[in-house]
């Protein structure tokens, strides 16, 4: 290989390092709730939406406000702003949605959340119009060498700021006593009830966890590709479920190393897939081999790449 | 005490239909002036298709927005056909830019009784749906779908009012290699019918004009990241990349070349010259060029047209505007010709449409192209579209409205700047 192929291979690699991160986060989002309920909650891309959105909106206010203030700032502003968004949403999912069919059949709060997605989706057309808003760059897009790959500001920002949110999370779970009431009502519920554990408080705590990482999430797809609408969330959120299955539902780490393997897939995939066909497949296809990974893997090891962890059901 | 009351509301109610009974005693008011009865309406639908939500919701909007106008301003003017005054009710329908959809919707607006359609916008929805139109013998114009699949299928019903893709695909190849000197060309499309056609038509023309095509790569329509197949391309190190697809796509794709650091220029059709590819490819839109298959809004034969729109609507022309607006007027000219509504009765006229519309002078050919199309080439300055050329085009616009004979020489002039731009 030659220079320019290890070039490109590094900035596939870092790209896929980025798109990781972001389904990483997402991931999150899911595998709590679906280790503490047992429930997709399909509607969490539509809050990873949201969050960009009310970002967007925040940030325009600010400018209007407060004109002088520097990009990063702003950005910074905006997220704290969309924060609260995403929780109280988040929180509101689960009381109305979910609560009431807490002990129904398995497929009721499944429709639910598909409906719940919908709903949202619509409410943000609704809300912000059905074109592509434009998310101003608040941290440079200009990019920058790293040994003849690029990257941007931007970029860098995004991967730290997630490693830094998993790692507070994974300090949250494992280091508190709310953590340990969380494992708790992951392990079972009833009988972590029983222990004195308050089960509702905690499953919204989880929603309300989750639907933060998906405010941020929200804001650096947003900030990444400067775009933000109404209809971002759905494949993001469905990417991010399949990271979340792929490195073993219900575990946390798990879905840290299925959305940056995902991530990676995906972006090496597109970029070698048509080398590899010989042209059969084209780039098009790359969600074809993000997918085709999964089938594999869970063939081999259905549990996922770290093991599923879900509440024991009595 | 029950029984009063009864007794007591009685007599109020009569004596309230009494004293109603009162006003008559006045001397009867003198009749009204005999107005004359309005003439009779002949009410119909014409139906107006493209997508409404989706990622391009803005183009769909626009092109109904154009029709809407088009419909309010015939009602409002009063057009006489079979005697009785024309009503038109446009049923506006979303197709999503999902040819299912597309399909569904068609036999919607079948049952419905439509007596034309102006739609849809995307090739890849117009083509499916044109089946459906032509088995009723309903007419369709669309004005914005470009893929030359669409007229080549032998319907009778089948028109569309701008250039198709043969002619902008070859123009937009030309460009890149004779004027930008384009020796090596990587080539992405959406795989839509209309990205795809389109973009295997630029392919053929850069071929023919001696160019290497160095990589053929694809994406989706809803796709929003481009890095790996942008970082592919990097590799080969292209003097031009084209993309067939539309402004939502086009305009991230900027701004990710721009990003990965790839010196290129940037190529693109109709469905990404729109205000929107500059809005959300910010400054990577700079130096970006793309085509459209019609005439540049600020050259429409009718300069007030792009007031009125801004008037009714509160928004900007995104591009296919005006083209829907002439689509209902060349049907409303079709059957004021045949003096019927009819499908049945007014096809045989669509076929020989001379008709002065906003965007010029419209004749159809025997497939149901438009005759003598224009492809406009434009690139980006400034954050605004800038025309660099204007290729095709009727020779003189003849003098159908007095405002038109100073068209005839103003032809003239924009070829000469063409021609001085084209030079620089």
């Amino acid at each position: 290989m030659s220079a320019m192929d290890y070039e490109i291979l590094l900035q596939q690699i870092l790209n896929g390092l980025v798109l990781g991160s972001v389904y990483a986060l997402v991931a999150l989002g899911y595998t709590m709730v679906y280790g503490v309920l047992g429930l997709i909650n399909f509607a969490h891309g539509e809050v990873v939406m949201i969050g960009a959105l009310s970002a967007l909106s925040a940030a325009r206010l600010l400018q209007i406000l407060l004109p002088g203030l520097p990009g990063p700032v702003v950005l910074l502003l905006s997220t704290l702003a969309a924060i609260p968004v995403c929780m109280a949403l988040g929180y509101a999912i689960e009381r109305v949605a979910y609560r009431p069919l807490r002990y129904a059949p398995r497929l009721a709060p499944l429709i639910t959340a598909i409906g719940v997605s919908i709903l949202l989706q619509n409410i943000a057309m609704v809300v912000w119009g059905r074109s592509y808003h434009s998310f101003p760059a608040y941290v440079s897009t200009e990019p920058f060498y790293i040994y003849g790959a690029t990257m941007t500001p931007v970029q860098v920002v995004i991967i730290v700021v997630s490693v830094a949110m998993m790692a507070g999370l994974m300090f949250l779970v494992h280091r508190t006593k709310l953590g340990r009431a969380m494992r708790a009502t992951a392990e079972n519920q009833s009988v972590a009830g029983l222990m004195g554990v308050n089960i509702n408080a905690i499953i919204s705590i989880t929603f309300v966890i989750g639907s933060t990482l998906a405010a941020v999430a929200g804001v650096m797809v947003a900030a990444n590709y400067s775009i933000a609408h109404y209809y971002m969330g759905f494949v993001l959120g469905l990417k991010a479920f399949t990271a979340a299955v792929l490195g073993g539902i219900g575990n946390l780490g798990g879905a840290m190393a299925g959305g940056l393997l995902l991530g990676l897939i995906e972006s090496l995939g597109a970029g070698y897939i048509g080398d590899l066909t010989g042209g059969f497949l084209g780039s098009n296809y790359q969600d074809v081999f993000a997918f085709f990974v999964l089938i594999v893997v869970l063939v081999f090891r259905p549990s996922g790449l770290m093991g599923e962890r879900v509440a024991e059901r009595a | 005490m029950n029984r009063s009351r009864v007794v007591l509301s009685t007599l109020a109610a009569l004596a309230a239909l009494g004293l109603s009974g009162c006003g008559k005693d006045e001397p009867p008011p003198p009749p009204p002036k005999a107005a004359p009865p309005p003439p009779p309406e002949l009410a119909i639908k014409i139906g107006h298709v493209a997508p409404l939500t989706g990622n391009i919701a803005h183009l769909g909007k626009d092109n109904e927005n154009g029709a809407r106008l088009a419909v309010e301003e015939i009602n409002a003017k009063g057009v006489m056909i079979e005697g009785k005054k024309l009503r038109i009710e446009l049923v506006g329908e979303d197709d999503q830019a999902d040819p299912k959809t597309g399909t569904v919707v068609a036999q919607k607006l079948v049952d419905a009784k439509v007596s034309g359609v102006v739609g849809h916008l995307n090739s890849g929805t117009t083509i499916p749906a044109s089946k459906l139109y032509a088995d009723a013998g309903i007419p369709q114009i669309s004005p914005s779908a470009t893929n030359p699949t669409y007229t080549l299928q032998g319907f009778k019903t089948t028109f569309r009012v701008m250039a198709n893709d043969v002619q902008q695909g070859k123009a937009v190849g030309d460009f890149a290699v004779k004027k930008l000197g384009a020796k090596s060309i990587a080539i992405i499309d959406d795989r839509t019918a209309y990205g795809q056609g389109l973009a295997d038509e630029v392919e053929k023309a850069a071929k023919a004009g001696g160019a290497k095509i160095v990589a053929r790569e694809f994406t989706k329509n809803d796709a929003t990241d481009f890095k790996a197949i942008l970082t592919k391309i990097k590799g080969k190190k292209p003097d031009a990349v084209f993309y067939g697809g539309m402004d939502a796509q086009a305009g991230p794709m900027a701004k990710q070349i721009k990003q990965l650091g790839i010196s290129t220029k940037f190529l693109s059709g109709d469905g990404a010259c729109t205000p929107e590819l500059i809005k959300l490819a910010g400054d990577a839109a700079e130096g970006v060029y793309c085509s459209q298959a019609g005439l540049p809004v600020d050259r429409l034969t009718d300069k007030g047209f792009n007031e009125r729109f801004k008037k009714r609507f509160n928004a900007e022309i995104q591009i296919y505007a005006p083209y829907s607006y002439d689509a209902v007027a060349v049907l409303v000219d079709a059957m004021k010709r045949a003096n019927s509504v009819d499908p049945a009765k007014y096809l045989a006229e669509v076929p020989k449409t001379s008709y002065a519309g906003v965007t010029g002078q419209i004749a159809f050919d025997d497939k149901g192209d438009i005759k003598d199309g224009v492809i406009t080439m434009y690139d980006v300055k400034d954050g605004k579209l800038n025309v660099i050329e204007v290729q095709g085009g009727a020779p003189a616009a003849p003098a159908a409205e007095p405002g038109k004979a100073a068209e005839a020489p103003k032809a003239e002039a924009p070829k000469a700047e063409a021609a001085d731009a084209a030079k620089k």
